[in-house]
C-alpha cells in the first residue's frame, strides 16, 4: 500500500481541519505546507483532504495520515515539522517522529467516547456527499422514506431525544404537536445561534459533518409534512455559514433537497438565514420574529410556535445537535439510542469544555458522567495549572458550582435539582484567580446588553443589577448598606425570575445568586487576595 | 448616520431588487448592503421601506436592535473581541483593556487613521482556546497582547502590499 506505487489505484489521503479553532491554531499555514509538499512529489498519488476537528483542539493542528492500519495522528504540527513528517514511511503505518500519537481511534481521549451525532465529525470531508454515505450518511432518511409521519414520530419519542438547546423539551412531542395540525404550509426551523459562551458543539457539527444536520431536517419535514427549512446561523460563524452552503448546494445537486427528494413523492427546500450578533434570538420566538424581518422581540407563550410559530404556520423549532440526532435515531432505531444515558436523560450530550482548562474540546458522552470526570479525566485541569474554584455548566444564564457541587452527573434532573442547568453542555472552567462577585456582575451587565426590552423586569432590571452590585462590593459601603443592597439584589432577582417572559431574565439570577450563596467572601470590601496572573478578573 | 452617493444607492437597488421577494426579506437585504457597502447608509432605509411595504421607523428598529449593523462606515478592519465568561476565564478583561490602550479607542469607536474598529462580541465559539477575537472572518484564540501586536502588525503590512 506504498502511495509510491504507480499502479496502485488506491490515493492516501492526509486531513487537517478546518474547523475554526483549528484554524485558529494555524491549521491552514500547515496544509499550505503539505500542499507545497505534495506539488514537490509528482510522483505521490497522494491528496489533502480538509476535514472538522476530532475535538481535541489542544492537539490542533493535527494532522492524519491514512495508512493500511488506519489513520496515523500527528500533533501539534508546525508548518516546519510537514516535511520530515511526510519524509518518513509514514504512509505504512505508525513513525517513529516525536509529534507521533499512534492510531488516532487508538487515542484513549477519543475512544472512551460514545460518538453517535458526531461520529462523522473530523473524519469525513465535510460538503462531499459520497463521503457521507460511505460514512453511514443517509440511511435514516432512506429508512423515514419508507414510513409514515406518525412512525417517524414514534420513533423520535421511543428514543427519548430531548432538546440539546438548553430547554430539553422532549423532541418527539414537538414534532407530534406539528403532525397534528391540519395539513397546511408547515416550517421546520434550526436553531443555530449558538450564542451562550463555552458552547461550540454547534458550531463545530455546521462545520464538520453540516450533511447530518441537513438530513435531521429532511427527516423532520417528513415527519410532520413541513416542505421548508431555515437554518437560522449566529452571523458570528463564517465558517460554518460558508460550509453549510456548499454543503446544502450538493445535497441539492445530489437529488435530497428539492421536488421529489431520492426520487420520493416528497419536496423540500432549505435554505441559511443569518443572525445578526443578538444573544436574544436564541431563544426560540425572538428568532422567528427575527427570521420574519422583525427586531427580535420574544412573543408571549402560549401560543406554541408548534401551533403558530413562523409566519403564523405551525413551525418545529430544534437546536443543531437535537436535530443532527434524528437520523442516528432513524438508521439506529429508537430504542439503541435510549440505550445510552440514565434517568430521563437519553442518549448523549456533546461536552464542551472551555475556558481555563488543558485540554479542552468537545467529548460526546452518554449522560450519566460527573462534572469532575470530565474536567479531570478529559480536561486535565486547569491551563494555568492552579487550582480549579468555580465552574460555569450551560452558558450564561447558568450557575456557578462550586466545588462540593462537581459530583453531579450531567442530567438534566440532577442539575435541576441543585438550582443549575445543563443547558447546551457548555462547562466553563475558572482558576482559583477568579473574583465572583465580578462574575455575578457581568452577568446583570450582559441581560442588559442583550435584552430584548420587552420584560421590564430585564430591561431595568438588568442595569440595577449591575448598580446594586457596585454598591456591594464598593469600598466605602457601610455594613448596613451592603446588608440593604444584598436584600435588594435578592429581592430583584425574584423579579427578574417572576417577571420574564423567557429565560433570558428569568435565569439571569442563576449565576448571580450561586455567585452570592457559594462565593460569599468574594462581595466582600477585604476580598481574599485574587492574583490576576491569568485569569485576571479585577474589577475594571 | 451616514449617507452613500448614487453609485451606492444604485447597489442598494440591486441588491433589494435581488432578495425583495424572499419571505422575511429585511435581514437578508439587510446583511447584503453591509457586505457590500460595510455598513447601512441612511439614505438606503426609505428604499428598503419603500420595497418591503413598512415604515422607515420599521427599518431603522430593525437596524438599532441587532449588534451586527452599523450606519456608520468603519475603519478598514473591524477587530471584534470576544468578552463571554470564556475568554473571561482565560484573561480576556485585562487583555480587552490593553487593547483599548493600544488602539486608543474604546468599543464602538474607530481609530483617527480610519484603520481600525473596535467592537465588543459575546462568543466566537472559540471556547476551548481562548480569549479569542475577530478581524474580517478570521478567528484568533489563545491571544495575549504581544500576539495582538502581532497581528497588528501583519495587518498593517497587508494593507501597504495593497497599495
Amino acid at each position: 500500500m506504498s502511495p509510491h506505487s504507480d499502479n496502485s489505484s488506491h490515493s492516501p489521503k492526509i486531513y487537517l481541519s478546518l474547523d475554526t479553532t483549528a484554524r485558529s491554531r494555524g491549521t491552514d499555514k500547515v496544509a499550505t505546507q503539505v500542499q507545497h509538499w505534495l506539488d514537490s512529489q509528482p510522483q505521490l498519488t497522494a491528496s489533502l483532504v480538509r476535514n472538522g476537528s476530532r475535538g481535541m483542539f489542544w492537539l490542533e493542528p493535527l494532522l492524519e495520515i491514512e495508512t493500511p492500519m488506519g489513520r496515523v495522528a500527528y500533533g501539534p504540527v508546525q508548518p516546519q515539522d510537514v516535511s520530515d513528517i511526510l519524509n518518513q514511511d509514514c504512509f505504512d503505518g505508525v513513525s517513529q517522529h516525536p509529534l507521533c500519537l499512534g492510531l488516532t481511534q487508538e487515542l484513549a481521549w477519543l475512544k472512551s467516547q460514545d460518538r453517535l451525532t458526531f461520529a462523522r465529525v473530523g473524519v469525513i470531508d465535510p460538503v462531499d456527499v459520497d463521503d457521507y454515505i460511505a460514512h453511514g450518511g443517509f440511511i435514516g432518511l432512506g429508512n423515514a422514506l419508507t414510513k409514515s409521519a406518525q412512525q417517524i414520530v414514534d420513533d423520535v419519542k421511543d428514543s427519548g431525544l430531548r432538546g440539546r438547546g438548553g430547554a430539553a423539551f422532549p423532541t418527539g412531542i414537538k414534532w407530534q404537536t406539528v403532525l397534528d395540525q391540519p395539513p397546511q404550509q408547515k416550517y421546520i426551523v434550526c436553531n443555530a445561534d449558538e450564542g451562550d459562551s463555552g458552547t461550540f458543539a454547534d458550531r463545530m457539527l455546521m462545520e464538520g459533518d453540516p450533511l447530518v444536520l441537513i438530513e435531521g431536517m429532511i427527516i423532520a419535514g417528513l415527519s410532520v409534512g413541513a416542505n421548508q427549512g431555515y437554518i437560522y446561523l449566529r452571523s458570528e460563524y463564517p465558517q460554518a455559514h460558508r460550509l453549510l452552503n456548499l454543503a446544502l448546494d450538493n445535497a441539492k445537486a445530489a437529488g435530497y433537497l428539492g421536488q421529489n427528494i431520492c426520487g420520493s413523492t416528497h419536496a423540500f427546500e432549505l435554505e441559511v438565514r443569518l443572525g445578526a450578533g443578538a444573544y436574544i434570538c436564541g431563544e426560540e420566538t425572538s428568532l422567528l420574529e427575527s427570521l420574519e424581518g422583525k427586531r427580535g422581540l420574544v412573543r408571549a407563550k402560549p401560543p406554541l410556535p408548534a401551533i403558530v410559530g413562523l409566519f403564523s404556520q405551525p413551525t418545529v423549532v430544534n437546536n443543531v445537535i437535537s436535530l443532527a440526532s434524528v437520523p442516528y435515531i432513524l438508521s439506529h432505531g429508537g430504542e439503541k439510542y435510549r440505550d445510552y444515558g440514565i434517568g430521563r436523560s437519553r442518549g448523549t450530550l456533546p461536552i464542551q469544555l472551555a475556558g481555563n482548562i488543558a485540554k479542552g474540546g468537545l467529548i460526546e458522552l452518554a449522560f450519566g458522567v460527573t462534572l469532575n470526570q470530565v474536567m479531570l479525566d478529559y480536561g486535565n485541569g486547569t491551563k494555568t495549572k492552579r487550582p480549579l474554584r468555580s465552574v460555569q455548566v450551560g452558558g450564561p444564564l447558568g450557575a456557578y458550582l462550586p466545588k462540593e457541587q462537581w459530583d453531579t452527573p450531567l442530567d438534566y434532573e440532577a442539575f435541576s435539582a441543585i438550582g443549575a442547568v445543563l443547558g447546551h453542555g457548555g462547562i466553563v472552567v475558572f482558576d482559583d484567580s477568579v473574583d465572583m462577585a465580578a462574575q455575578a456582575r457581568f452577568a446583570m451587565e450582559f441581560c442588559e446588553v442583550e435584552s430584548c426590552g420587552k420584560c421590564t423586569p430585564c430591561r431595568i432590571g438588568a442595569v440595577r443589577g449591575v448598580e446594586v452590585i457596585d454598591k456591594i462590593t464598593g469600598k466605602d459601603t457601610s455594613d448596613s448598606q451592603r446588608q440593604d443592597n444584598l436584600n435588594l439584589l435578592s429581592d430583584l432577582c425574584d423579579t427578574l425570575e417572576f417577571g420574564s417572559l423567557c429565560a433570558m431574565g428569568g435565569m439571569t439570577p442563576f449565576p448571580v445568586r450561586s455567585a452570592l450563596r457559594y462565593f460569599p467572601d468574594d462581595f466582600l470590601p477585604e476580598r481574599p487576595n485574587t492574583t490576576p496572573a491569568v485569569g485576571g478578573s479585577s474589577h475594571d | 448616520m451616514a449617507a452613500t452617493n448614487e453609485q451606492g444607492l444604485q447597489t442598494i437597488a440591486k441588491i433589494i431588487e435581488q432578495h425583495q421577494t424572499l419571505p422575511g426579506a429585511m435581514l437578508p437585504i439587510l446583511h447584503a448592503i453591509q457586505d457590500a457597502l460595510s455598513y447601512i447608509p441612511s439614505n438606503a432605509l426609505p428604499l428598503i421601506a419603500n420595497a418591503l411595504n413598512v415604515s422607515s421607523a420599521e427599518v431603522h428598529g430593525v437596524i438599532s436592535f441587532y449588534h451586527h449593523f452599523r450606519s456608520e462606515k468603519p475603519g478598514t478592519h473591524v477587530i471584534e473581541v470576544c468578552r463571554g465568561e470564556s475568554c473571561q476565564a482565560m484573561g480576556s478583561r485585562v487583555l480587552e483593556a490593553a487593547i483599548k490602550r493600544k488602539l486608543a479607542i474604546d468599543y464602538h469607536q474607530t481609530t483617527i487613521d480610519q484603520q481600525y474598529t473596535l467592537e465588543p462580541v459575546y462568543c466566537l465559539g472559540n471556547c476551548a482556546c481562548s480569549p479569542a477575537i475577530r478581524i474580517g472572518d478570521d478567528i484568533h484564540g489563545e491571544l495575549d497582547l504581544s500576539k495582538f501586536e502581532q497581528l497588528l502588525e501583519s495587518l498593517n503590512t497587508y494593507s501597504l502590499e495593497l497599495k
